[in-house]
């Protein structure tokens, strides 16, 4: 039997999460030292993700079967493809990078804060590799906890009414999709007999078109609301601003996606006859919210809330491109979600580094600080340049595609979509200019101390990403493009075989379905 | 090896990153100059390898990679040597080889000195990759790295607030801009299927019915990109904020090369363009009238970086007008010779500026041929050089366009072309005799220093001294731009068997694939030619003369014109207010909407239902504690019955 590779992957951290809690409460270096090996050892142990996923392979690999509540059919279910696998990368690397980047922001409570993270991780692989829908719940709600309490116990002073928002808002939704499950559960026990949670065997069961639409509501509203879609948003800014630092770039970098791919994963192949109708609809809710959050981030005083809003306006990209429904549209949406926890995530870092040394977020408290920490300003202009999408950055690659996707689909959605790219102009350069331009107005800043050499390397693996997905992201393509076809594929298929089945009923020909692909070629 | 011509300047932008702390002044200089100069040997070499293919098939493609591919989408990254983009690469290194070399004498006392080089060659590389690249998405990555560095270096000054404000602008204006290109650019991926050239100008003709809606979309579109690079209407705006910038960026960004993209692009695309009547009007109008508004702001500008930023924005006009009557080659033509002779004007600009410890305004001037003879000299073949006096060089583009607009009956386009053309000679020589002529109206020894003008208002440079005369690093450059604008010109001199020899140069590109005439004013007879030159020749001298007389004969007479004027007056000083209307239609709304979705929609309404919700379920739990007795015996009972009820419901149905 080979090694239970995921398995081992998700349970890792749990299990160095434990060692961590019972280290001695007194020995804060050594805590973070081993928390940032643990973290370290995990992203190396994913690693082969990158060489060993086969993009190709028809179904998902490295599968892991144990039955796990026979009575009622639930099963340990664990499998990667190219969407999860990358995702997966992504969520280890910024582990890690998270880890290395808190280690003097946290001032108390490190052994539980740095556990946490690492419980936190291993919910998060769980929910990208399980393919059981009870077990992706259960990952689901798991992640919520870790996360709920680092912003409630590590946050700043509205930590409380923050991480409640932000448990919620996400209850809320997962309440819905856990009905949805549970019907999709039932329907499929009264038609086969079979019980089962297994997500294969709901790709092969024909679901009416009429029930399909509740069900994808039910799932979609839950992962709107962790993406944000648009007018669900209102939890985000509150948790970013509060989480603290290492909070922030895992909850941009890998919690929101966990709503996108949701979408990909469950709530588009699920209910594509739902998907048809809805959405023309989501994607005007996606371009509202690229629109919406480039013009409330502009208006911004503090710079974690601009950071905030300018997620919830790239997020509404991701979104755009999985509704273009083509391949560009897919693996535009896909880039993004990987840049956009890249970037995103290096934002929240830098704004961490200076809030250490500051204590203060806001904007007007700062200016001129070329002239004191330029290697931090150099960065940080980097980072705001691949946030904006200027070309040659990872940012424009992921944009760019889910423009053309979108422009394939609707031009309408393309013209007003990429009014966002001048809006991001428009938030992140006046931020960067009050930041970093101009004389020094605060004595305070004066003093300020440029990155140490931790800091340093923390931005070096972030940089050379930025650059490598910018220049040369055909690897990263290839990656997830045989996975992101595929889950194309098999959302026209579910399509039109529903299609089918009203026509037998209604008695019409079996041909008379219809395209999901839309305009284009 | 034509990736070699971008990669030099990039590579010593990366060795100025990592040892330029180690090299000193004189080591950085030496690898940015050295990298440039390199880059333009190495262009030279492949121009000429170039040359030497028989004109049918003179291209030379270079694939380095797949950048990406995506479905039935992809794009390479990959290089295109032919004609035109020669002309450019050559341009851009030659007139950015002098540019560095004058930028070590200019910047020599910046303490920044390193970072100013590392912006300027990163620009030289994403320039170089706008004009080599072999297909649409190659060029938009030069096209916005471009627009990066252009930001960068006009906000080079970074604590000089003016500084970072008109950086941001120019690139948010591009950004505008751009937003045009990448939708002309779907328009043409999802037609053609392809965003290189040889593939879209070759399948385009197949696809397009001439003047339909889909080309006329996809061409207004991409032109929209274009008037932000060149500072068209209605995108202008940001150019002349731009004189911000130290002068030899303005010199080689704003004047010689970044400005001329559009131009570029638009020739580039040309079999698109003619494809698209409507546009190739609107092209034609919104150049001429950007020709004329920008020469009348330019009449009544006293900052001399501003009278040379609108000039510069009211030639771009000349260019793309020729574009628009279809005349191609005579746009690129005048983009090379504009290059030249403005590079010149800029940094003889900065020589003055330079000399008289940063004044900039010729208010202030007067009298500096004596003191600066080699700037006087060379600005002075400048001056004619635009204003259009022959033999120098900006007669002949000039005149080629003025003939072409003729001669394709744009006869508004034309009279428009020739008023500009009056205005110009005006405008540059009220320039030229206001700095170099009359009466000195400074005072030497004077610490300019102590006007207001912050620690980096423009070159730091000790206070007190006299003027003078610039450094060699500084001249050299200036005389052989200065050449350029005499001969310059000569590659095009009319009257020729098969056209001149640019045009012949450019014929395998321009004539490619349209097969429509470009170059329409070699139609008319010798004689309605030599008509034209004569016309345009007198209407420069009338300009020329009219210049003097106002400002160095009777000065009181500019006085007596201000006055009478007033209003006009007025109204060109505050440049027609197109700032504050802009501010007012789309700043200030834009920024009040911004604030009401954010105080009003997300904190009141979303925020209000959320909390609302929250508020209710509060009240609610306070029937609900009563369950809560703190038992945890009872917790287990009720967690126990729920569990069993959604088990039996489960199981039963």
């Amino acid at each position: 039997m080979p090694i239970p590779w995921l398995s081992f992957l998700v349970f890792f951290p749990l299990a160095a999460a434990a060692l961590i809690a019972l280290m001695p409460r007194s020995a804060e270096r050594s805590v973070r030292l081993w928390a940032t090996i643990a973290a370290a050892a995990e992203f190396v142990f994913s690693l082969p993700l990158w060489w060993r996923l086969i993009p190709g392979m028809p179904h998902f690999q490295f599968e892991e079967r144990l039955d796990w509540i026979p009575a009622i059919g639930a099963q340990y279910h664990l499998g990667v493809d190219g969407i999860s696998g990358l995702l997966a990368l992504l969520t280890t690397f910024m582990t890690f990078i998270a880890v290395l980047g808190a280690w003097t922001a946290v001032e108390q409570r490190g052994r539980e804060f740095f556990a946490l993270v690492l419980v936190l991780e291993a919910g998060m692989l769980g929910t990208f590799f399980c393919l059981d829908l009870l077990l992706f719940y259960v990952f689901w709600e798991a992640m919520l906890i870790p996360m709920y309490l680092l912003i409630g116990i590590w946050g700043g002073k509205r930590r409380v009414y923050a991480a409640v928002k932000f448990f919620l808002y996400t209850m809320a939704g997962s309440v819905l999709m856990l009905i949805a499950i549970l019907s999709l559960y039932l329907m499929q026990k009264n038609m086969t007999g079979v019980a089962t949670f297994d997500l294969a065997a709901f790709y092969q069961m024909p679901i009416a078109p009429a029930q399909q639409f509740w069900l994808f509501l039910a799932f979609a509203f839950a992962f709107a609301i962790k993406v944000p879609m648009w007018p669900l948003h209102t939890w985000l800014p509150d948790a970013h601003v509060e989480a603290p630092t290492a909070g922030s770039v895992i909850l941009a970098a890998v919690l929101l996606k966990m709503g996108t791919y949701g979408f990909l994963r469950f709530a588009m192949p699920l209910f594509p006859n739902a998907l048809q109708q809805c959405g023309p609809w989501i994607a005007w809710i996606a371009i509202i919210g690229i629109v919406y959050g480039a013009l409330v981030a502009m208006v911004q005083t503090d710079i974690k809330k601009l950071v905030a809003y300018s997620s919830v306006s790239h997020m509404g990209f991701c979104m755009l491109g999985l509704m273009a429904m083509n391949p560009q549209g897919f693996a535009g949406s896909m880039m993004t979600m990987l840049n956009h926890g890249i970037s995103t995530g290096a934002l929240f870092l830098l704004v961490g580094i200076i809030y250490e040394r500051r204590h203060t977020r806001a904007i007007s408290d700062f200016g001129g600080l070329w002239k004191v920490i330029p290697v931090f300003s150099v960065i940080f202009l980097i980072v705001t340049l691949s946030s904006i999408g200027l070309p040659a950055t990872n940012g424009f690659i992921g944009e760019f595609l889910v423009l053309l996707g979108a422009s394939r689909h609707n031009m309408a959605w393309a013209v007003v979509a990429a009014l966002g790219v001048i809006l991001s102009a428009c938030y992140m350069l006046w931020m960067f200019q009050r930041v970093v331009f101009g004389p020094i107005t605060h004595e305070e800043n004066q003093k300020l101390t440029d990155l140490t050499l931790r800091e340093r390397l923390v931005f070096v693996p972030l940089l050379l990403l930025i650059f490598w997905m910018g220049v040369a992201p055909q690897p990263f393509l290839d990656r997830c493009q045989p996975a992101l076809d595929r889950t194309l594929q098999l959302t026209n298929d579910r399509a039109a075989a529903a299609g089918r089945m009203v026509g037998q009923l209604r008695g019409e020909p079996a041909s008379a379905t219809s395209n999901l692909t839309g305009g284009g070629q | 090896m034509l990736w070699i011509i971008p990669a030099l300047p990039l590579a010593a932008v990366l060795l100025n990153l990592l040892f330029g702390d180690r090299l000193g002044k004189r080591g950085t200089s030496v690898l940015a100059c050295g990298a440039v100069i390199l880059a333009f040997m190495a262009a030279l070499r492949a121009v000429l390898q170039l040359a030497g293919i028989p004109e049918e098939d003179r291209r030379i493609v270079e694939t380095l990679y797949t950048w990406m591919r995506v479905g039935d989408f992809s794009a390479n990254v990959s290089f295109l040597l032919d004609p035109l983009s020669a002309i450019m690469v050559l341009v851009v290194t030659g007139v950015g080889s002098l540019i560095h070399v004058y930028s070590t004498a200019y910047m020599a006392e910046d303490p920044s000195f390193r970072r100013f080089f590392m912006y300027l060659n990163l620009f030289m590389f994403a320039m170089l990759t706008l004009v080599l690249a072999d297909n649409y998405l190659l060029m938009f990555v030069g096209w916005e790295g471009v627009g990066l560095c252009s930001y960068l270096l006009i906000g080079f000054w970074y604590e000089k607030h003016s500084a970072t404000e008109a950086g941001k602008k120019a690139f948010i204006v591009n950004r505008i801009g751009d937003f045009g290109f990448i939708l002309g650019l779907f328009f043409l991926i999802n037609w053609t299927g392809s965003v290189d050239y040889e593939r879209v100008f070759a399948a385009a003709p197949h696809l397009f019915p001439i003047g339909g809606i889909a080309i006329t979309a996809a061409t207004l579109l991409l032109f929209l990109g274009a008037t932000g690079k060149s500072a068209q209407l209605p995108l202008f705006v940001w150019l002349p904020d731009a004189m911000e910038g130290p002068t030899p960026v303005s010199a080689l960004i704003h004047a010689a090369t970044m400005v001329t993209a559009g131009v570029y692009m638009v020739v580039r695309s040309h079999v698109l363009f003619q494809m698209a009547p409507f546009t190739l009007e609107v092209i034609a109008i919104v150049g001429a009238a950007t020709a004329l508004m920008a020469a009348t702001i330019g009449l009544a500008q006293n900052d001399i970086k501003r009278v040379l930023a609108y000039s510069t924005v009211s030639q771009l006009g000349y260019m793309f007008f020729a574009c628009g009557v279809g005349a191609f080659g005579a746009g690129i033509f005048h983009v090379m010779t504009h290059a030249f002779f403005k590079a010149l004007l800029f940094l003889g600009a900065g020589s003055v500026i330079h000399g008289m410890h940063h004044e900039q305004d010729m208010r202030r001037m007067g009298g500096l041929a004596g003191k600066m003879p080699v700037t006087h000299m060379t600005m002075l073949i400048a001056t004619i050089a635009i204003a259009g006096i022959p033999p120098f060089a900006g007669f002949f583009s000039k005149d080629e366009i003025l003939a072409a607009a003729f001669s394709s009956g744009h006869f508004p386009i034309w009279i428009a072309g020739l008023i500009g053309a009056v205005m110009t000679a005006f405008y540059m020589f009220r320039l030229y005799i206001l700095t170099f002529r009359g009466e000195p109206r400074f005072i030497e020894h004077a610490g300019h220093d102590a006007q207001g003008h912050g620690a980096h208002t423009d070159e730091p440079h000790g206070q007190g001294h006299p003027v003078h005369e610039s450094p060699a690093a500084m001249t050299i450059p200036l005389v052989i731009l200065a050449v350029l604008s005499i001969i310059g010109g000569f590659v095009g001199m009319p009257f020729q068997e098969g056209g001149h020899l640019l045009e012949r140069w450019l014929r395998p590109v321009l004539e490619s694939a349209g097969g429509l005439p470009h170059s329409v004013g070699h139609q008319l007879s010798h004689a309605t030619e030599w008509a034209l030159i004569g016309l345009s020749v007198a209407i420069a001298g009338f300009g020329i003369f009219m210049a003097f007389r106002v400002y160095l004969q009777r000065p009181s007479l500019a006085t007596s014109l201000r006055e009478r004027f007033a209003g006009l007056h007025n109204a060109l000083i505050h440049k027609y207010w197109v700032d504050e209307f802009y501010d007012a239609i789309a700043v200030k709304p834009i920024y009040r909407l911004s604030q009401w979705l954010w105080r009003f929609f997300d904190e009141k309404i979303v925020d209000g239902i959320v909390n609302g919700v929250g508020y209710t379920l509060e009240g609610g739990s306070a029937i609900l504690r009563l369950f809560q007795t703190g038992y945890v015996g009872t917790y287990a009972l009720f967690i126990t019955l729920g569990v069993l009820a959604l088990f039996l419901h489960i199981l039963r149905s």
